[in-house]
């Protein structure tokens, strides 16, 4: 009887059914062109950082002392040499990896402390969200970085001490974020569905629930990742974080760097822009991943197009709302 | 994509007249274009008139059309809660307009708000005139959209789907209430809906279309009783009636609607349709005249009772 | 005293939602979605449910399927009694009863694609051994409700609002259950596809002989469709009776009300029908007016309306009012 015809089947449209990665990638550089230019610096800095040993013409705690507060000088020291005569660009270089694990390391740890802490809050509720929630409350009232201070203070300054502090301190502030967006999910109807089919709760969770708040997953991520890094610096500057002689950014941009700031300005030039460029890089790329991710801005919304006459209504009452004034 | 083409109708003064279709037909899209108010970008009016008591409103500056706008046409949405402020009090936001496009004073515009609420119905207006829009019903918030659509006289009101995120017995005052108003103010309504069923009894003529286009226009016995395109057959055929036996065999249309950007060629509607010919796929028909004031786009309207009959037969 | 017809029993049935506020989120009163519901659905047979929305036609379906933990009352499916039943046992009976959404798109997960949101039921309740029976099955369905096998790999955004409730019928009707609640199966889609949706479902309920409630606020689609009416007001019950008695013989003045002011696509017909034309809104089922809970919009009432809860009787033939007047 209702039978679609061939025509009207072809009349719906099929998208390209790409790896969502692949397809990612693609709505990334064609529409968002600063998203791209921060997703392409960020794995600059993945790969300088991974092959960090192969790139940098020194070591990265080699003293040249010939070359004390050299400027750069093209084909030997690209970027110049410190007070000691450590090559910059190797320091740099040896940095990016530094950045790279606090990163990836902060935010992993990040990850599962948020999720062990979030998604029972939000899938369970009552109790346990009740308390947690005042608990987190009180957690944002301390300033981040006088937290990180005085834990920093009590545990002492290495790198693993930074990722842990920075991963534990972060993820407890992102639990908000993820409860949420599991309490959204709950409120759904397929959520509804799930439950009405029969489906056992801890598999809704996984094939319902979690799927589905992978992009606020994605999105936290990558937007944490800039905020750890910087934070990382900071305490490096403030000399709680990874000790020298180790290149991170923010300790080189401390101590002797600031000593010499008007004989070798290149000492602190170096870092602050690899330091501010990467940090500028994955916050471009969150904010494109926000838009690239929200399933209310992805194409092949249905045959009608539901949105945009959605948009449009809204848009009209808009205006005969301002006609009226 | 076109989402209107060619697409032509009247109202006269005092009038009432339905657009009829289902979602994203045209239907609210020819409503904004009256108002000038397709967002652009996007949309744009490539061409054609809209002629309001003989002037063209294309042709007129944004300024005056600000003044047509809410002053001598007014336009009712489908979604009263969105189109209220939800922080500023119902008199304040009537009385915006009432001070604005009449000139009244604040205590003049307050007096004229109470009766306005009065005259849609609401119950203790003058009390309820402070509320905040939350504090009303779905149905009482309707009725204040029309309020202030009436704040101005208008001459044309444009009712987009007014009724249809509210309940049947809601929807029934409602409506009740517009064609009283008509009756008393003489305003010309464009009433746009979904439903072919709500409308038989509220308006003159009615406007029917599809993926675009008009593909019936007539006045509304005629359209009811006497059918000529197909699709207007079907969707009166489609719903189930409380006056016809229950079991009663509903007529289905099948498929689905064309996409607006992928219109197949011929005749719109031509694949879902049980009367299509050869013709129907080669050649867009044109709308035919039937009767007085009544005219189809179908190559086979006219011989279309004759169909019908030997349908029923079989 | 159940008799062996009867598939669903509902006795008594309340649903309060409690409404906290404070800190400490105190109970300060109850929002009375469901207020005493009493009702039997047969095997076989379809009972609409229709009402204003606020009415609590849609709790009382989630009720039936256990998905809201009932405040009191009985449901008997089969003879056992859902309201008391462990979660886990529950699990196991959801087979037997699936549930229509009234929003398609909502109800299907974005993230899933059509094939595994069809094939999802039979997994979980262990339907089919092995992939080549699971596949046959998907494929059976999808050609049960009119799509094509092919569609399977499409995600939901990618259908038409009329396919995605194809979808969902599908999905319910994969565990072969013995009841389906479909909660406003077609108000959210297009008249044509509107006629499409109930044709379909028509004639699934002859293929697989199954018992439908069916929930909706148009009372000419829900008298098409079912063979018995419940008219809900206020979370009460106030009418029941089969559907050409209730069309042609309503006894409870809302009903008569609700009648009313249902359109027919017809002016001259439609012209000369009266209306009785309710004043005022459904008051807050927070605060519901004591008495006859409809009395401050009927016409009819009287003083007695006003103090007393008028119990429902039987006036013959099956037809159950609740109303002082009758």
């Amino acid at each position: 009887m209702a039978e679609i015809t061939a025509e009207q089947a072809k009349a719906i449209p099929i998208r390209k059914r790409r790896n969502f990665f692949v397809d990612l990638l693609v709505r990334l550089f064609k529409t968002k062109p600063l998203g791209a230019v921060g997703f392409v610096i960020v794995m600059l800095l993945f790969l300088v950082g991974i092959f960090a040993n192969v790139l940098a013409p020194y070591g990265w705690n080699e003293i040249m002392l010939q070359h004390r507060l050299s400027p750069p000088i093209p084909g030997v020291l690209w970027l110049g040499a410190d007070n000691v005569g450590r090559d910059l660009l190797s320091r740099i270089i040896y940095g990016a990896r530094i950045s790279m694990t606090v990163a990836l390391g902060a935010q992993a740890i990040n990850l599962v402390v948020k999720l062990l802490l979030a998604v029972p809050s939000g899938y369970f509720g009552g109790k346990y969200d009740l308390i947690l929630q005042r608990f987190i409350d009180a957690w944002l009232c301390f300033p981040g970085l006088a937290l990180y201070l005085t834990v920093m203070a009590v545990l002492g300054p290495g790198m693993w001490q930074v990722i842990v502090v920075l991963g534990v301190s972060g993820g407890i502030g992102a639990t908000r974020v993820i409860r949420s967006a599991v309490i959204r999910i709950k409120e759904e109807q397929y959520f509804e569905a799930a439950r009405a089919i029969g489906v056992p709760g801890r598999t809704i969770l996984w094939r319902h629930v979690l799927p589905n708040i992978m992009s606020v997953i994605v999105i936290s991520l990558a937007a944490g990742m800039g905020g750890v890094i910087t934070a990382e610096a900071s305490l490096s500057f403030l000399g709680l974080g990874i000790p020298p002689p180790y290149p991170s950014w923010g300790g080189m941009l401390s101590g002797a760097g600031r000593q010499f700031m008007m004989v070798a300005p290149w000492m602190m030039l170096w870092p602050g822009i690899a330091l501010s460029s990467v940090v500028f890089s994955f916050n471009m790329l969150a904010d494109a991943l926000r838009d690239l991710l929200d399933p209310r801005l992805r194409g092949g919304l249905g045959r009608y197009g539901g949105m945009t006459q959605e948009q449009l209504m809204k848009l009209a009452e808009k205006k005969t709302a301002e006609a009226r004034r | 994509m076109k989402a209107v083409n060619d697409l032509s109708y009247y109202v006269n003064k005092g009038e009432s007249v339905a657009v009829v279709g289902e979602s994203a037909c045209g239907k609210s899209v020819s409503a904004l274009s009256i108002m000038r108010l397709i967002p652009y970008p996007p949309g744009i009016i490539v061409g054609g008139e809209i002629i309001f008591k003989g002037k063209d409103l294309l042709k007129i500056s944004e300024q005056e059309m600000q003044s047509v706008r809410g002053n001598q046409i007014a336009m009712v949405f489908q979604e009263p809660s969105t189109s209220l402020n939800p922080v500023l009090t119902v008199s304040l936001q009537l009385r915006e307009t009432l001070e604005l496009h009449r000139g009244l004073d604040k205590q003049a515009a307050e007096e004229e708000a109470t009766k306005l609420l009065k005259l849609v119905g609401i119950p203790d207006a003058d009390k309820r005139v402070t509320d905040y829009p939350y504090q009303f019903s779905g149905g009482m918030q309707q009725r204040i959209m029309i309020a202030m659509g009436l704040s101005c006289n208008p001459e044309l009101i444009i009712a987009d789907e007014p009724t249809t995120s509210l309940d049947v017995t809601v929807q029934a005052q409602l409506l009740e209430l517009i064609d009283n108003l008509r009756a008393q103010f003489g305003t010309a309504i464009i009433l746009i809906t979904h439903n072919l069923g709500i409308v038989a009894r509220y308006v003159d003529r009615v406007n029917v279309m599809y993926a675009g286009k008009m593909v019936e226009t007539g006045p509304t016995d005629d359209i009811y009783s006497a059918p000529k395109h197909p699709y207007t057959i079907g969707l009166i055929g489609s719903v189930p009636r409380l006056d016809m036996p229950r079991k009663r065999k509903l007529y289905v249309i099948d498929g689905l609607p064309p996409h607006l950007a992928r219109l197949p060629g011929g005749c719109s509607f031509h694949p879902r349709c049980h009367y299509a010919i050869d013709r129907c796929r080669q050649e867009v028909p044109a709308l035919y005249e039937l009767g007085k004031d009544h005219m189809a786009a179908c190559f086979r309207s006219q011989e279309m009772e004759d169909l019908l009959k030997k349908e029923r037969v079989a | 005293m159940t008799s062996n017809d009867t598939l669903v029993k509902v006795e008594n049935l309340k649903m309060y939602f409690p409404v906290t506020a404070g800190v400490l989120r105190k109970k300060v009163g109850d929002v009375k979605a469901v207020d005493g519901v009493n009702f039997e659905v047969k095997k076989g047979e379809t009972l609409g449910l229709v009402g204003e929305s606020g009415c609590g036609k849609t709790t009382t379906g989630r009720c039936i399927l256990r998905l809201y933990e009932i405040t009191e009352g009985k449901i008997l499916f089969e003879g056992q009694d859902l309201a008391k039943m462990k979660q886990s046992e529950l699990r196991s009976m959801r087979k037997d009863m699936q549930l229509i959404f009234q929003d398609p798109y909502a109800s299907l997960d974005p993230r899933m694609t059509a094939g595994g949101i069809i094939g999802e039921p039979m997994k979980v309740h262990n339907l089919v051994k092995g992939g080549k029976e699971y596949q046959d099955q998907v494929d059976a369905l999808f050609k049960l409700v009119q799509l094509e096998p092919y569609m399977a790999e499409r995600f939901p955004h990618e259908f038409s609002g009329g396919q995605r409730q194809r979808l969902g019928i599908a999905r319910a009707l994969a565990t072969r259950p013995k009841l389906i609640i479909c909660d406003e199966p077609v108000s959210a889609l297009d008249v044509s596809i509107q006629t499409q949706i109930i044709t379909l479902l028509i004639r699934l309920r002859e293929e697989f002989n199954l018992t439908y409630v069916f929930i909706a606020h148009d009372l000419s689609v829900v008298r098409h469709i079912s063979d018995r009416v419940a008219v809900m007001y206020l979370g009460r019950v106030v009418e029941i009776t089969d559907s050409d008695e209730l069309y042609d013989h309503p006894l409870h003045p809302y009903t008569q009300a609700l009648l009313s002011a249902v359109p027919i696509p017809d002016p001259a017909v439609d012209r000369q029908r009266k209306r009785i034309l309710l004043t005022g809104d459904v008051p807050s089922p927070m605060r519901p007016p004591p008495g006859c809970t409809f009395h401050p919009r009927c016409h009819m009432a009287t003083d007695a309306c006003r103090e007393s809860k008028p119990e429902g009787r039987d006036v013959g033939h099956g037809h159950w009012v609740a109303c002082h007047r009758v």
